[in-house]
């Protein structure tokens, strides 16, 4: 008996998404990286092709992050609070694809630092790395507004992922990225509709399509996954289906969310039946990233070098890179 | 909703006139104009002004010069619409064949020769039947046909046949049922089309009537329509039923967003 083939043909293609530049292109990434450009759902290769794999970004701050448990913070200990020099490290020791810095010290709830001083952070990170840049803001959208008309500009050319646009705030940071040539992230508080409503504000204002990453917001493992699982699915069906503005690469942050939940921060000595937190935490991490990949994640924010390295492990095998028969 | 723009037909006047005096820039115009409005495919129909297959294929290229939008070819005489696949560029539709044996076994072996889809009126020997039965019939020997020559059912569009609302207000109720009879005659079912200007003839609120039966239409199955894609509200009512029947993912702005998918 023949074996029905029951493989879907799509008709749209997901948006090629390019972050960073070389000095050929104007910047001095050493490489870029690109996202995107598949069509077909996550890892079925029969039904079409997937010409990127997903990629990894590490998280770095600029500020010592105090809020950080211990044992994300031990393996950057001598370089907290210089983030040029923790970017270092994390580009030199664990290789991600990108690196991806927080301006949390913006925060004017925190240590309000001014977005000149945010400036000069971002262009001595870029001095002191060659990965392509993410650069997301304090959280705070007023004064994201303000840090980003000082540092859009500080790297211009380098063709950087800002983050982020919203629903209620995409206009100035949408102008600056257009003017400064970055890419930007589209923000949306678990939200399928909202998603598609920022895209729409996004084109709006001028934005290609090549130039948005969709965040769906990215909860962790236990704490509405699979809300985000479901959304993040329906979005890759909508746009291979031929709904342009779904057709957005997917970011998903890792190691901001995961590392909120206690099932990652509690210490063996608080909860002696749950473990080595040391390896629980970074599982924690590692596994919310695979469940990500599997609904159509392109690109994961990581934070701890252990979670990075079983992610990164996880997308060889993924793509069949691993050098294991699959069969 | 696949969109075929009903406007390059010689039955309008500015079409008469442009295909008489091969005015290619008229025809360009409504050809951009109808792409930029949303239309998935361009009709060209020739009305009585001419049965030449060079004007056919005279305005088939006119279009090509200024749009690559898939075009529709408005005629039942193969050695009409053959000229005119032999040029056309992308994918076409043949519009149309008939449940006649003499169309089906002349313009279905040519859609798939062309790789072209085609739509197959209800309608045989004695015209259009008015009942469901009726056009259910003629549905499954077209059916049948495209089956047999090996056409695709994503190629095959079955057009049950409007009928003008002001003369015969009881077709409305017959020609929904159909639709949604068609919808349940294969998994997947063949494209179900629909002349929707057809419905509003010589009617006062053409407009009006075209949309709203378009939108009840849609809910029971119809996913084409040949129609006057530059009515701003029609459009804005397709874009309102998809969304209605889930076809595409809400937004606050999705009026707009239709527009930028097109």
């Amino acid at each position: 008996m023949q074996i029905p083939d029951v493989s879907s043909k799509w008709e749209n293609e997901i948006s090629t998404v390019k972050i960073g530049a070389t000095p050929e292109e104007g910047g001095t990434r050493k490489e870029t990286v690109t996202i995107g450009g598949q069509t077909a759902m996550p890892y079925l290769s029969f039904e079409g092709s997937i010409p990127n794999r997903p990629v990894t970004a590490f998280e770095v701050w600029d500020v010592r992050p105090e809020s950080w448990p211990e044992v994300t913070k031990e393996p950057f200990e001598e370089v907290l609070g210089e983030p040029a020099e923790w970017s270092q490290k994390c580009e030199e020791e664990y290789d991600p694809d990108l690196l991806c810095l927080r301006l949390k010290g913006c925060d004017p709830y925190g240590k309000d630092r001014t977005p000149e001083q945010a400036a000069k952070t971002v262009e001595k990170v870029l001095e002191a790395t060659s990965l392509p840049l993410i650069i997301w803001g304090s959280g705070d959208k007023d004064k994201d507004n303000e840090v980003f008309t000082l540092v859009s500009p500080a790297a211009e050319g380098e063709n950087c992922l800002l983050g982020t646009i919203t629903e209620d705030n995409y206009r100035t940071l949408s102008a600056l990225g257009k003017a400064d040539n970055h890419k930007v992230i589209a923000e949306s508080p678990v939200d399928i509709n909202i998603a598609k409503q920022v895209n729409t504000l996004a084109l709006d204002v001028g934005f290609d399509l090549e130039d948005i990453v969709i965040f769906p917001d990215s909860p962790a493992l236990g704490y509405g996954i699979e809300y985000v699982y479901s959304i993040m699915e329906r979005t890759r069906l909508a746009g291979l289906k031929g709904d342009r503005l779904m057709a957005q690469p997917i970011l998903a942050n890792i190691g901001g969310e995961v590392w909120k939940t206690k099932e990652a921060k509690i210490t063996e000595n608080e909860k002696p039946s749950w473990g080595n937190h040391r390896k629980r935490g970074p599982v924690w991490e590692a596994t919310t990233a695979f469940m990500y990949l599997q609904s159509g994640a392109d690109l994961v924010i990581m934070r701890h070098p252990k979670a990075l390295k079983e992610v990164k492990r996880h997308i060889d095998r993924l793509m069949g890179d691993d050098g294991k028969d699959s069969s | 909703m696949i969109l075929i723009g009903e406007r390059i037909n010689a039955g309008f006047s500015d079409v008469k006139e442009a295909l008489k005096a091969r005015n290619a820039g008229e025809i360009r115009e409504l050809a951009r104009k109808q792409t930029e409005a949303g239309a998935d495919y361009l009709d060209i129909n020739m009305g009585a002004v001419s049965k030449d297959p060079a004007d056919m294929v005279w305005l088939v290229e006119t279009v090509q010069n200024v749009v690559d939008t898939p075009l529709s070819i408005d005629s039942q005489k193969a050695e009409i619409v053959e000229p005119a696949l032999n040029v056309c560029e992308s994918k076409s539709l043949i519009n149309s064949t008939t449940a006649q044996d003499d169309k089906l076994d002349k313009l279905i072996p040519l859609a798939v020769e062309y790789g072209a889809s085609i739509i197959g009126i209800t309608s045989g020997k004695e015209g259009a039947p008015q009942d469901v039965n009726g056009r259910l019939e003629h549905a499954a020997k077209i059916f049948t046909k495209a089956t047999e020559y090996g056409l695709g059912v994503e190629d095959l569009f079955i057009d049950p046949v409007a009928m003008p609302l002001k003369f015969m207000q009881e077709q409305a109720s017959n020609l929904l049922d159909s639709i949604n009879q068609l919808s349940n005659i294969s998994d997947p079912p063949p494209h179900i089309s629909l002349g929707i200007s057809n419905m509003s003839s010589d009617a006062s609120e053409k407009s009006l009537i075209n949309r709203t039966f378009l939108v009840m239409a849609m809910a029971v199955g119809l996913d084409a329509a040949i129609c006057n894609v530059f009515d701003e509200k029609l459009m804005n009512s397709v874009a309102t039923g998809e969304m209605i029947l889930n076809e595409e993912i809400y937004n606050d702005s999705y009026v707009e967003t239709y527009r930028m998918n097109q």
